[in-house]
């Protein structure tokens, strides 16, 4: 896959310099440091892990560092009973059903506010875009709730995904258009001499040199949308349109006792983004960031 | 690879300057995102202001109460305990996060094979939601089900989150736990930025490790601690999910910031004047954090703050 591109580079990926570095001292506090935390964020990963193929009765009994002697999978039958695949669905419909015009709509926007740098209307645009980024969704949540009661949407998957497109469309029209001002002034101009209008630009030229940026934007807000918690628990009320975060949380309230299962609704809910990660590791790494570090 | 190449030039490349051929208007491509975020972000946000002068139950109808709400909030002394909680988590995260990020960045900034292992192990934690990570530390904590009782160790024994300073610090704990990987990982970017040039300088001038963190390291990067450190302050102003989760803002009111304030008073309490209130307060302050930080990276060009 030819994903290492723009944004890869931008996060340090650079090209792996001489051993410059290695003739010096070692770096033994951040050494120590790098260690530790380590163990700090592998011992509860392993535990969750383990603890999630081991039975009720089995993990009061034994060590709880100690893998489980004979692994079951239990839990894990519990966990899917207790319609996750329906929560795994939402999380999916919500996640793709936002994110795809989430981005193409900044996409555009982003566009429009470069192609038209200078005019006072576009400029107003996007300072209000920019304000967005100082608007936290928690202080927006009561009237949100209510513009969602008035349009009839409560307790549906849609009264999710509006919100969400929302919230994602400021910082995606910020790294866009940080993205599509970088594209040489030559190639929208020979595009223009073509013939070409701004819609047929914007897909033909503008799309395929900013998509590096559009992955990151999608992936920055669609782990934000996967793992939202705030909205379902607000806007829906129902146990068929619970996402999978609420889902979990629901499951904790009900099998609290019964851990080797919680654990195991942890894992399960984490997988698919822990398979992604594994595909795309630096892709992924490049959206968690969205270009903080530019 | 081949994205970054632009693609071939057909055509004049070089036109004169006089050919004025009418644009095409582009502006109205902005109005599709531009509406769908007027009305879920912009109209709520005025929403919410208006919301705080009136008197709602969350479902019957809205009455016009003029500063009612406010009155009741401000008087309220769950107020200032909640602006009180908030500020304790925004300065702890602060003063947590930062030197230890700063610290995994450095380390992870290194070329070594064995660091990108690392480094692929460190960003677990990223990929979790805060439900998730907040049931597993609940889990793990639990007196008498964790890991404590488990492994008979008294001190991992206790009732984490029943004592009002052991559940500040689990809270404190697990927010570590899930951000550090974040601004590890701005921190690693910003550092392998740095011109190696620099540091082969300094060595030659015999500047030990120290000196280079802090004399070249540091003011290398610190537009990214700026960045860094506005992300960490106006985001833990808003943390709810965890704690939520974790303590429902408990015991008592410990760990009961001003978001969980205003989820409880409005969607539990159903007030949601006075929450509504609360919400304008956790606005305001956010502005009031947003702006003193961009005044203290004032030294920064524009152009870089636009980043952020």
């Amino acid at each position: 896959m030819a994903t290492l591109t723009t944004d890869a580079t931008r996060t340090g990926r650079a090209p792996r310099r001489r051993k410059v570095r290695s003739a010096s001292r070692p770096n033994w506090l951040g050494g120590l440091a790098g260690w530790l935390w380590l163990g700090i964020v592998i011992i509860p990963i392993y535990w969750i892990v383990i603890t999630s193929f081991k039975s009720q009765d089995t993990y009061f009994s034994g060590n709880p560092f100690a893998p489980p002697t004979s692994p079951t999978l239990e839990n894990y039958r519990l966990v899917v009973q207790s319609d996750f695949p329906r929560y795994f669905l939402n999380s999916v419909i919500v996640t793709i059903g936002a994110i795809v015009p989430a981005v193409a709509l900044s996409f555009m926007a982003a566009y429009a506010i470069v192609r038209s740098a200078g005019k006072w209307l576009t400029s107003g645009i996007s300072a209000l875009f920019l304000m967005g980024l100082a608007i936290p969704i928690q202080a927006v949540i009561i009237p949100v709730y209510l513009i969602i009661i008035k349009l009839g949407l409560y307790d549906s998957l849609m009264a999710l995904i509006l919100p969400s497109i929302a919230f994602a469309i400021p910082l995606s029209v910020l790294v866009l258009s940080n993205f599509i001002r970088d594209v040489p002034k030559e190639l929208f101009e020979s595009m223009r001499l073509d013939g070409a209008n701004e819609w047929r630009t914007l897909w033909s030229l503008a799309f395929p040199l900013t998509r590096p940026a559009l992955v990151t934007v999608a992936i920055y807000n669609g782990l934000a949308i996967w793992n939202g918690f705030l909205l379902p628990l607000i806007l829906t009320q129902s146990p068929d349109k619970r996402t999978l975060p609420l889902a979990l949380w629901t499951f904790q309230g009900q099998y609290s006792v019964n851990i080797p299962a919680v654990l195991a609704s942890v894992v399960l809910t984490t997988l698919p983004i822990l398979i992604l990660y594994v595909i795309g590791r630096r892709q992924l790494l490049s959206g968690l960031t969205a270009g903080f570090s530019k | 690879m081949t994205a970054l190449a632009p693609p071939v030039v057909r055509g004049p490349t070089t036109t004169a300057g006089g050919a004025s051929v009418k644009r095409g208007a582009v502006t109205w491509m902005a109005l599709p995102a531009l509406a769908i975020y007027i009305v879920f972000a912009v109209v709520p946000l005025l929403g919410v202001l208006v919301l705080s002068f009136t008197t709602w139950d969350g479902i019957g109808s809205i009455q016009a109460s003029g500063l009612t709400s406010w009155r009741r909030v401000l008087t309220d002394p769950g107020l200032p305990h909640a602006l009180w909680v908030t500020f304790k988590i925004m300065a702890f995260t602060w003063l947590i996060q930062t030197p230890i990020s700063l610290l995994i960045g450095v380390f992870l900034a290194g070329h070594q094979r064995y660091r990108e292992f690392l480094a692929a192990l460190f960003f677990i934690p990223l990929l979790l939601s805060s439900a998730a990570i907040a049931i597993t530390y609940k889990a793990l904590l639990d007196p008498n089900f964790g890991l404590g009782p488990g492994l008979h160790l008294a001190f991992l024994t206790q009732d984490w989150l029943g004592s009002a300073q052991l559940a500040f610090a689990v809270v404190m704990f697990v927010v570590s736990w899930q951000f550090i990987p974040f601004h590890s990982l701005i921190y690693q970017g910003a550092i392998r930025q740095i011109p190696k040039s620099i540091y082969e300088a300094a060595m030659l001038d015999g500047a030990g490790r120290i000196r280079q963190f802090f004399s070249i390291t540091i003011p290398q990067i610190k537009y990214t601690i700026i960045v860094s450190s506005t992300l960490m302050i106006v985001g833990s102003l808003t943390f709810f999910d965890l704690i939520f989760v974790l303590t429902e803002g408990g015991p008592g009111d410990a760990t009961r910031n001003l978001a969980l304030d205003m989820y409880k008073t409005g969607f539990q309490a159903n007030l949601m004047g006075p929450a509504s209130a609360i919400a304008v307060i956790l606005v305001l302050v956010g502005l009031f954090l947003a702006l003193l930080l961009q005044r203290l990276g004032g030294s920064l060009s524009e152009s870089q703050l636009e980043g952020a």
